[in-house]
């Protein structure tokens, strides 16, 4: 496979290495990514958070991606998981909404009311 | 859905959901033919006959909603491009999609951004082991996520610099 030396994939796992944390993630993000939710942007909201996370240099955030979440019209969604507190499920993304919740839910721990659709199964925002 | 690369992430999705391990992509384009060919094959858990027999029925799903839009809708662009779409499977043995499409055709959805596409399955979904590989007449460009796994030891593929490494090295190898 050309134009990905050995020499820079060991570059990676050094640098890796040094900023590694102890412990597990502390944040999960997850996308959904049904046909609903790809046709209406999912896709691009995942590279919006691959790209905040490339910027945070945090190390326990963990990214994946599932099925519709059975509201298709309110895509593009993701469900927001941080230690010790509710899912968050937001709801109708843009870049600009993902990248203002990676902000402030992902790096500070504080979620972003406007956007979200619901805490948890219950609280309704 | 505007870009074939996003019927292909559907279609990897669809994998996912069915347990695949391994997801192989296969895109072609032959000049001479005027063919683009698109093949998906994973190990996830197949279909059985019945559930093969309705996969083209939109209001059919195997996920407990009410649609199941993917494979109609893909199937719907490969015959407006006057290809098809065929699909293989049995439990137990993983499927396979295999679509064509006439490359010149008006009405042929744009490529789009694979690499967006191939990235977002890595990035996802770091156990999965997928190869991708592109064939523009003679020329061939493959990405198989194990030998870089096997370079990176203990660091993760969705590493966000490795996740970068990749974009660089999709960027410069892809040509559909």
């Amino acid at each position: 496979m050309a134009k990905l030396t050995i020499a820079d994939l060991k570059k990676i796992k050094e640098d890796y290495h040094q900023g590694l944390r102890e412990g597990g993630f502390r944040v999960k993000i997850t996308v959904h990514m049904g046909t609903c939710g790809i046709a209406a942007g999912a896709r691009g909201i995942m590279n919006t958070i691959m790209e905040e996370l490339a910027k945070s240099n945090l190390k326990d955030v963990a990214i994946t991606t599932s099925g519709c979440a059975g509201l298709c019209s309110q895509e593009p969604m993701t469900t927001i998981e941080t230690t010790g507190q509710p899912p968050i499920k937001y709801t109708a993304l843009t870049e600009e909404k993902m990248r203002k919740i990676f902000a402030e839910h992902v790096v500070a721990g504080r979620p972003v009311t406007e956007y979200a659709l619901v805490a948890g199964h219950e609280t309704t925002y | 859905m505007e870009e074939i690369s996003l019927h292909i992430l559907d279609i990897a999705e669809n994998s996912l959901r069915a347990g695949a391990k391994n997801v192989e992509i296969v895109v072609a384009r032959d000049r001479a033919r005027d063919l683009l060919t698109i093949d998906v094959r994973d190990d996830g858990t197949g279909m059985d006959a019945e559930t093969l027999a309705r996969v083209r029925n939109p209001f059919f799903t195997t996920k407990h909603k009410k649609t199941g839009l993917g494979i109609p809708l893909l199937a719907q662009a490969a015959e407006q491009a006057g290809g098809g779409l065929t699909i293989d499977s049995a439990p137990g043995s993983g499927t396979h999609v295999s679509v064509t499409l006439q490359w010149s055709h008006i009405d042929r959805p744009k490529m789009g951004a694979m690499a967006d596409t191939l990235l977002t399955m890595i990035a996802g979904h770091p156990e999965l082991d997928l190869v991708y590989e592109e064939r523009v007449d003679g020329d061939v460009f493959r990405l198989d996520t194990r030998e870089i796994k096997n370079e990176l030891d203990d660091v993760p593929i969705n590493d966000p610099a490795v996740l970068e490494a990749l974009r660089g090295m999709l960027r410069d190898g892809m040509r559909v």
